[in-house]
């Protein structure tokens, strides 16, 4: 087990920078390396992922906030209907996460990204 | 519609969508905040706060059903404190033109990843 502590380390170190760079939790790097590096299943994986992005969140917001860029009424404007949103798409996730569906929302990031990158 | 109400409503659907497809709350906050108006990097930086309230209630969720590993959770979010601080001094550095493309990289990459799971059947 304490082989693990490195990737554990390492995960951290990898999501705290992306989350700095990209205003992302981490969660998109942190499940695959748990699952991949650190022997998880998916489920724990992204239980432990949202644990350890409280940490990283706070961090590079915090950063962020004290360079001056928070827009702080927005933040609360999409960060609690989101929170509300969150547990309705949990729901959801078991529900209507079907291969059409997921592939129709990885349209819409392909078309967003298009509409971001010109 | 009032800019405040547009918010409201984006907020509630980008968790809704977040959580339903499990990308992260930022993938769709950060796109969400442009769009609203706002430059990249006030983006960047406000779906960072926006997503605490997400990731608070989602671990206390999960931490109720005993799926959080606290020791991992920790040793993982304490080692990302100094990266994110540093991540944060890229990003401030970066124009905001630059940003905004590499943040439509980290798009097309989630959406690469969704759909290899999709169409490996699996569903995570």
């Amino acid at each position: 087990m304490p082989r693990r502590v490195p990737t554990l380390v390492a995960t951290g170190l990898v999501a705290g920078f992306l989350a700095g760079v990209f205003g992302v939790g981490g969660g998109i790097v942190i499940v695959p390396l748990l699952v991949a590096g650190a022997a998880y299943l998916p489920k724990p994986a992204m239980a432990t992922s949202l644990a350890a992005m409280l940490f990283t969140a706070v961090a590079a917001g915090a950063s962020h906030a004290a360079a001056g860029q928070v827009a702080w009424q927005d933040a609360a404007l999409i960060g609690l209907p989101a929170t509300a949103g969150a547990v309705a798409g949990a729901w959801l996730h078991q529900r209507a996460a079907t291969r059409p569906m997921v592939l129709a929302f990885a349209a819409l990031l392909l078309i967003t990204a298009g509409k971001l990158a010109l | 519609m009032s800019h405040e109400l547009v918010a409201v409503l984006l907020g509630a659907l980008a968790g809704t969508l977040s959580a339903m497809f499990g990308v992260g709350g930022g993938v769709v906050f950060v796109p969400t905040l442009i769009f609203l108006g706002h430059s990249t990097h006030t983006a960047v930086a406000t779906s960072l706060v926006a997503i605490v309230p997400v990731v608070a209630m989602g671990a206390w969720r999960q931490s109720a059903y005993g799926s959080v590993r606290w020791r991992d959770a920790v040793i993982v979010g304490a080692a990302s404190l100094p990266t994110a601080k540093l991540g944060e001094v890229v990003a401030t550095s970066l124009p905001n033109s630059v940003l905004r493309r590499l943040f439509a990289v980290v798009l097309v990459l989630v959406a690469i990843q969704l759909v290899y799971h999709a169409l490996r059947g699996q569903p995570e």
